[in-house]
């Protein structure tokens, strides 16, 4: 099946990639140092970083993945929107401002600050790597059914070339512009993202007559499962009653601990900018979940479980041939480009994100120890931009077919049970060890990371990587509701373990920063 | 450990000062006080919703207007509150924590210039 005309779609997307090209290159004119490439000169305005935080935010899962999932299973779908928009106050009350304060370029920065360097800067960039490559391939999984859809591939191979069509030009999106290119990426994409759902929405509406209640019933008229309620999807069994309770907790908590969103808060001036532009974020990812409940339902009532289900792209291609249903090729070739767009700033966002923790942290401050001049921190970033670049290629083009907003849902999983312990202990805890924040580092990694190969996603099931075999003995698919709280033990357990006494005036000197601002780093000033 | 804190412009027994000093102790107390009830409280409402969404399904699924149904006014709910919520934490932020982290990170910015050290060009002179 094909839907609109490729050439017209490809046509779109191109003016649009070569539009925002252009402005990275404009932007990158003055990109220098350390402090330009990584944190963008820390000159972004609150309402811009935030419009960015948006824009890293609103991924493949937001709008392909949700509105999919509303689509098909209805209230159930509903809850993604909840969970990762409730997730920014845990951000904003506990962990923005006090962050930026405390921190440079990345998350070990703020962990690392009062414990011991190397071993902790090691396994915050271990667990920074494994949230991303995740998050990295929940995109390009995204990216591979769009396209099919788009341009009417179905065989794998043609897939796979789109994949890598799509990594090369997120290299070249990194390496050319850098942080600073990358926010100007995200903030015109997010841009673009919300007001195309917001004329989508308003279409559907008008449909109803701006009758919310007549859209919901043309979608529970249109559908054989009672879409309204919840359970159409976790209501099943026990078993996933419980999956749906460890879904909601990784969502709400694994927000405040991904690290490319972390490092959103560093590229503001100040403490106070960060406040601001996670206020700005929480405002344009709310109205936008908003939107995607009316997207969803209106799939759901004018297209059907049916046809979207048999659609190249599956679940994920809801949004699209909504946008084809309402407006014809045009609005289709507009939102995919959008959604493409959205998917290839996400991923850049991802990127960067990866290589700036193996360059700063890794290399520069474990392996060189701190011996290297800002230059050869960057170039180091760059080749692993590269290197990432190939491997998230690789890897998207393994998981093709695979469900979106799921597989971001267990990248959020890994971020609450690796980062966020120790980001709340190491900020409110003093009593906090290295100790403490290894176990809860690699144990909260590791247990997510290994319940997560154990599981149905896996092996065992009709929709599991490897379908033959099964060795799934862990029965849910999320494994938040196991891997988060051992996290939080973990890392009080071993704060208590006998073990180096921590420096006590580094402590001190850690909270008065984070909750007064001195000593940050400033804006720079070109 | 260079690279780790950027070199603040001043040394540990002045953070000791300032942390034993009453005006932070006010402004931590103030900070902690309004957030850990507030998480708790949005914490609390949250997992209300998944339990009841989970558990209740026929008390979710009660009509309230139309097709409108319970379930989706409380999760409507949730996006008024977490709005609410934001604003009421930055007004309280901008009234009461702002003002005094002020004033003591000017106060502890200013004592060091008088004692003439100059740490922060060194640390930053390497960045740029």
């Amino acid at each position: 099946m094909t839907i609109g005309e490729p050439i017209l779609n490809i046509s779109i997307f191109g003016a649009f990639v070569a539009v925002t090209l252009v402005i990275v290159l404009r932007a990158s004119r003055n990109n220098k140092t350390a402090a330009d490439y990584y944190a963008a000169g820390r000159s972004f305005s609150g309402g811009q970083n935030g419009t960015a935080i948006a824009g890293d935010y609103l991924s493949a899962a937001s709008f392909l993945g949700i509105c999919g999932a509303i689509a098909i299973n209805g209230y159930d779908g509903f809850l993604y929107s909840i969970g990762f928009l409730v997730a920014w106050l845990v951000a904003l009350l506990l962990v923005a401002e006090l962050l930026r304060n405390t921190g440079k370029y990345t998350m070990a920065d703020v962990l690392s600050f009062r414990l011991r360097e190397r071993p902790v800067r090691m396994a915050a960039a271990t667990a920074t790597l494994a949230v991303c490559f995740f998050y990295l391939l929940a995109q390009m999984a995204g990216a591979g059914g769009l396209v099919s859809l788009l341009l009417g591939i179905n065989e794998a191979i043609g897939q796979s070339v789109v994949i890598a069509v799509v990594g090369a030009l997120m290299i070249l999106y990194v390496l050319v512009g850098g942080m600073k290119g990358t926010t100007w990426v995200q903030i015109i994409k997010a841009a673009l993202l919300i007001v195309g759902a917001g004329v989508m929405t308003i279409w559907v509406l008008a449909l109803y007559g701006f009758n919310l209640s007549d859209l919901l019933g043309a979608a529970a008229a249109n559908s054989d499962t009672p879409v309204l309620e919840p359970g159409v999807q976790y209501g099943l069994t026990d078993l996933t009653r419980l999956d749906f309770l460890s879904l909601a907790l990784a969502l709400v908590l694994g927000t405040a601990g991904l690290p490319h969103v972390l490092m959103r808060f560093y590229t503001v001036p100040t403490a106070k900018e960060a406040r601001r532009s996670v206020v700005w974020a929480i405002w344009a990812i709310g109205i936008f979940y908003l939107f995607t409940l009316v997207l969803g339902y209106g799939a759901g009532a004018l297209i059907g479980k049916e046809t979207i289900t048999t659609a190249p792209g599956g679940v994920n291609s809801a949004a699209p041939l909504l946008a084809f249903e309402l407006g014809g090729p045009v609005l289709l070739g507009i939102i995919s480009a959008v959604a493409f767009a959205t998917i290839l700033a996400v991923v850049a966002g991802l990127t960067i994100t990866a290589a700036s923790s193996f360059a700063h942290d890794v290399y520069a401050s474990v392996i060189k120890r701190g011996k290297v001049s800002p230059n050869g921190e960057v170039r180091v970033a760059r080749i692993t931009v590269v290197v990432i670049g190939i491997l998230a290629i690789v890897g998207g083009i393994g998981v093709q077919g695979q469900n979106v907003a799921f597989l971001v849902a267990l990248a959020f999983a890994i971020a609450a049970s690796a980062n966020l312990p120790t980001i709340i202990y190491s900020l409110f805890w003093k009593r906090f060890t290295t100790t403490g924040a290894l176990l809860s580092m690699y144990g909260g990694l590791g247990s997510a990371l290994l319940l997560i190969v154990l599981s149905p996603v896996v092996s065992g099931a009709e929709t599991s990587i490897f379908k033959t075999v099964d060795f799934s003995v862990f029965p849910l698919n999320n494994p938040g509701i196991v891997s988060i709280p051992l996290g939080f033990l973990l890392g009080w357990l071993g704060s208590y373990l006998p073990g180096r006494k921590e420096d006590a005036a580094k402590a001190s000197e850690m909270e008065v920063r984070s909750l007064t601002g001195i000593g940050a780093e400033k804006a720079t000033s070109h | 450990m260079g690279d780790t804190a950027p070199s603040a412009p001043t040394d540990s027994a002045e953070f000791e000062r300032i942390e034993a000093s009453d005006r932070f102790k006010e402004l931590k107390r103030r900070h902690r006080s309004f957030v850990f009830p507030v998480a708790a409280l949005f914490l609390v409402w949250y997992f209300a919703y998944v339990l009841l969404a989970d558990y209740a399904h026929d008390f979710m699924a009660t009509p309230v207007l139309g097709n409108i149904n319970v379930g989706l006014v409380l999760g409507l709910l949730q996006f008024v509150s977490t709005f609410a919520i934001t604003t009421w934490y930055v007004s309280f932020a901008n009234k009461r924590l702002d003002p005094i982290a002020e004033e003591i990170r000017t106060d502890a910015e200013a004592g060091i210039l008088t004692t003439g050290t100059d740490t922060t060009t060194d640390s930053k002179g390497a960045v740029r």
